[in-house]
C-alpha cells in the first residue's frame, strides 16, 4: 500500500511541465488571493485613518496618523443602534418564519405516500420561472395592510423555492423510510415523527437553512426601501444606504463641525466606518458558519 | 356481459377513490406542514400573476382589479414609443450579456485552478477568502465602489502613482457598465466556483492514474479528464443565467446610479420601480414589467432548447 502510494506520488510529481503548471496556478492564485481580500483590509486601514492621508494617497499597507473620530460619531448616533435593532428583530423573527415553513413544506414533499406532490412540487417550481412582477406584488402587500410593518419584509419572502428542493433532497436521502414505519408502527403521529426524530436528525440542513436566510435578511434593503416610509423601522442597510450612497445620515453625525472642508474630511471617515460597523456580524460568524454555506450550496447543486 | 365488467370497473374505481381519500386523510399532518408554504405561494406568487391584468387595465385603485376599466394593449404602445425604450433595451440587455460572457466562465477557470492546488491547506485558506465577498450586502458593495472611486479614492490614488491622470469614474456613464461587472466578478466568482468544484471531486482518481500513465501532462488532464466532468454541471448553470438575463441584480444597478450616469445605467427594473412605485403609475409599470418577464421566458425556452440539441442536458 504505502510502495502503491509512493509511486503515485512519485508519478504526481511528474514532469517538468507540470511543476511549471504548480507554480504559475499558485502564483495566479496569489494575485487573486490579494484581489480579493486588499479592498477589505483597505476599509478596515481607512476606517481609522486620518482622511487626508487617505486623500493624498499616503495609506496604502498601515493606517496613518490612526483616530477613531469616525467611529466615535458612528457609536454617538441613535439611527445606527435603531438600524441595529430593527435589523436584528426583522432577521430572527425572518428566519425562524422562513426555517419553519420551509422544513415543514420540503418535508411533507419528501414524502412519497403525499397524494398529489407532484402537484405541489410543480405549483412552487412555477413560481421560480413566473412572476407577477414588482408592481402586482406590492399591491397585494399594499391590499393586505402590511405597508409600514415588519411583516412587509418577512412575509413576501417567507419561503423560498430553491431552499425547499435542497432541505427536501437532504430529507429523502438522509431519512432512511424504515424509521418512519418503524415509528408508525409505534403509533407515533406525522407531526410527532417530524419534531422528534426528523428534526434532530438534520441538524445540517436546519444550520444551512438558518444561516441562508438569516444572511438574507440582514443583508435586504430593497424591501424596506419600497415597503416602509416611517424611519423608526428601518433596518440598518437602508440606514447605510442614505449614509454611503445619499450622504445623507452623515449630515446629522457631523452636524457640529463648522468648516466644510472638516465636514467633508470627517463624512468621509464615517464611511469607511459604517461599512465595518455592519458587516461585523457577519465577519465574526463567517469563518466558523463558512462549511455550512459550502455544503448548503452542494446539496443543491447536486440535484440541480 | 359488458354491464357487468362495467359495474365491476366501477366498483374498482370506487374502492381506488376510497383509498385515496383515506390515504390524504391518513396523511392529514403533512397536509397541515405544507399549508403555510401553499398559502404563501397563492398569496405572494400567484395573486400577483393575477394582477398582471392591471397592464391592460387603467388601474385606479378604488375600484380594483376587475373594476378598472380595459384597455388593451395602450400601455405597451406608450412604451414601445417613448424615447426612452431603445436604451432601456440596450442598457438592459448589453449589462447582461456582457456579464454572463465575462461572468460565467470566470468560476469554472477558478474551480480547475483551486482544483489542482497540492497543499490542501493553502487551498482551504484561498477558498475560504474567495468566497468571502458573497457575503457582503449589496449596499455595502455599492458604498465601497463610491468610496473606492470617488475622486480621491483608492483607485484614483493608484492611477496618480503611475502617472495618469485621474478618472471621475462615478460621473461617466461609459464606467457604469465595467464597474458593474467588475465588482459582480469580485463578489461572486468565489462562490460560483464551489458548484465546479463539488462536480470536480466527484470525478473518479482512477481517470486520473490512467491519464498519468498515458503520460498526459495537467494541461492535457485538465482537457480531457476535468472539463468534460464538469461539463453537464456547467450547460445546466448557463441555461440558467441565460433564463435570468432580463432580471440582472437590479439592486446594484440602483444604488450605483447617480445623476450623471443615468443614461447607460437605467435598465427595464429600475425604469419599472421608478414609474411604478416613485411616480404611482402602476398599470404602465406593470406593462413594462410583463414585456420584461415575456422576453425573459422566450430567451428561457430558447436556450434549454438550444441546449438540448447541442449537449442532451436541460432543465426539463
Amino acid at each position: 500500500m504505502s510502495l502503491l502510494a509512493l509511486k503515485n506520488k512519485k508519478i504526481t510529481r511528474g514532469s517538468k511541465e507540470d511543476r511549471v503548471f504548480d507554480i504559475i496556478n499558485v502564483f495566479l492564485t496569489a494575485m487573486i488571493l490579494i484581489l480579493v481580500v486588499y479592498p477589505l483590509y483597505f476599509i478596515v486601514i481607512a476606517s481609522f485613518s486620518d482622511p487626508n492621508m487617505i486623500y493624498e494617497g499616503k495609506v496604502w499597507l498601515l493606517p496613518k496618523e490612526i483616530t477613531f473620530e469616525g467611529y466615535e460619531r458612528i457609536f454617538r448616533d441613535s439611527k445606527i443602534w435603531l438600524g441595529y435593532k430593527n435589523s436584528i428583530i426583522y432577521t430572527v423573527v425572518g428566519t425562524f418564519v422562513n426555517v419553519a415553513f420551509t422544513l415543514m413544506a420540503a418535508y411533507a414533499l419528501s414524502r412519497k405516500d403525499l397524494y398529489g406532490r407532484n402537484v405541489f412540487m410543480f405549483l412552487f417550481l412555477m413560481t421560480m420561472f413566473f412572476s407577477g412582477g414588482l408592481i402586482p406584488t406590492y399591491l397585494i402587500v399594499k391590499n393586505l395592510g402590511l405597508l409600514n410593518t415588519m411583516w412587509a419584509l418577512i412575509l413576501p419572502k417567507a419561503v423560498a423555492v430553491w431552499n425547499v428542493i435542497v432541505a427536501k433532497t437532504y430529507f429523502e436521502t438522509s431519512i432512511p423510510n424504515e424509521l418512519l414505519e418503524a415509528a408508525k408502527m409505534d403509533g407515533c403521529s406525522d407531526a410527532k415523527f417530524f419534531a422528534k426524530i426528523v428534526l434532530p436528525l438534520s441538524k445540517p440542513i436546519v444550520a444551512v437553512m438558518v444561516l441562508f436566510y438569516a444572511v438574507g435578511h440582514w443583508n435586504s434593503y430593497f424591501d424596506a426601501l419600497i415597503y416602509l416610509n416611517n424611519e423608526n423601522l428601518y433596518p440598518l442597510q437602508l440606514i447605510l444606504r442614505n449614509i454611503l450612497i445619499q450622504n445623507q445620515a452623515s449630515t446629522m453625525m457631523i452636524s457640529d463641525l463648522d468648516s466644510l472642508a472638516a465636514k467633508q474630511r470627517v463624512s468621509e471617515l464615517i464611511k469607511y466606518g459604517v461599512i465595518i460597523v455592519a458587516s461585523v456580524p457577519l465577519l465574526i460568524v463567517y469563518p466558523f458558519v463558512q462549511k455550512y454555506f459550502v455544503k448548503g450550496v452542494m446539496i443543491g447543486g447536486i440535484k440541480g | 356481459m359488458a354491464r357487468k365488467a362495467n359495474s365491476v370497473i366501477d366498483s374498482a374505481a370506487k374502492v381506488k377513490r376510497g383509498l385515496k381519500f383515506k390515504k390524504i386523510f391518513s396523511n392529514y399532518q403533512l397536509y397541515l406542514f405544507l399549508l403555510p408554504a401553499l398559502i404563501y405561494f397563492i398569496v405572494f406568487h400567484y395573486l400577483p400573476m393575477y394582477g398582471i391584468l392591471i397592464a391592460f387595465k387603467d388601474f385606479v385603485a378604488t375600484k380594483g382589479i376587475m373594476g378598472s376599466p380595459w384597455v388593451g394593449f395602450k400601455h405597451f404602445e406608450r412604451f414601445f414609443e417613448s424615447f426612452q425604450f431603445w436604451t432601456l433595451i440596450k442598457n438592459t440587455l448589453g449589462l447582461s450579456v456582457v456579464q454572463l460572457i465575462v461572468g460565467f466562465p470566470l468560476p469554472i477557470f477558478l474551480a480547475l485552478m483551486l482544483n489542482q492546488i497540492r497543499s490542501e491547506k493553502y487551498k482551504r485558506f484561498v477558498q475560504t477568502v474567495v468566497y468571502a465577498p458573497h457575503f457582503i450586502s449589496v449596499v455595502v458593495l455599492a458604498g465601497m465602489i463610491f468610496v473606492f472611486f470617488s475622486n480621491n479614492g483608492l483607485i484614483n490614488n493608484i492611477i496618480l502613482l503611475f502617472g495618469g491622470d485621474p478618472i471621475s469614474f462615478m460621473a461617466k456613464p461609459e464606467w457604469f457598465k465595467p464597474l458593474y461587472i467588475a465588482s459582480g466578478v469580485w463578489q461572486e466568482t468565489g462562490w460560483a466556483a464551489i458548484i465546479y468544484l463539488a462536480a470536480l471531486a466527484g470525478v473518479s482518481p482512477e481517470l486520473h492514474e490512467a491519464a498519468v500513465m498515458d503520460g498526459a501532462n495537467k494541461w492535457q488532464r485538465i482537457f480531457h479528464v476535468d472539463i468534460p466532468a464538469i461539463m453537464p454541471t456547467a450547460v445546466i448553470l448557463l441555461i440558467l443565467s441565460v433564463g435570468g438575463i432580463m432580471n440582472i441584480g437590479f439592486e446594484k444597478a440602483y444604488l450605483l446610479q447617480t445623476p450623471m450616469n443615468q443614461p447607460s445605467a437605467e435598465i427595464i427594473p429600475t425604469y419599472v420601480y421608478k414609474m411604478g412605485l416613485q411616480q404611482a403609475q402602476y398599470s404602465f409599470a406593470a406593462a413594462v414589467g410583463l414585456f420584461n418577464a415575456v422576453i425573459n421566458l422566450i430567451l428561457l425556452i430558447a436556450v434549454n432548447k438550444f441546449a438540448k440539441k447541442l449537449s442532451g442536458t436541460g432543465l426539463w
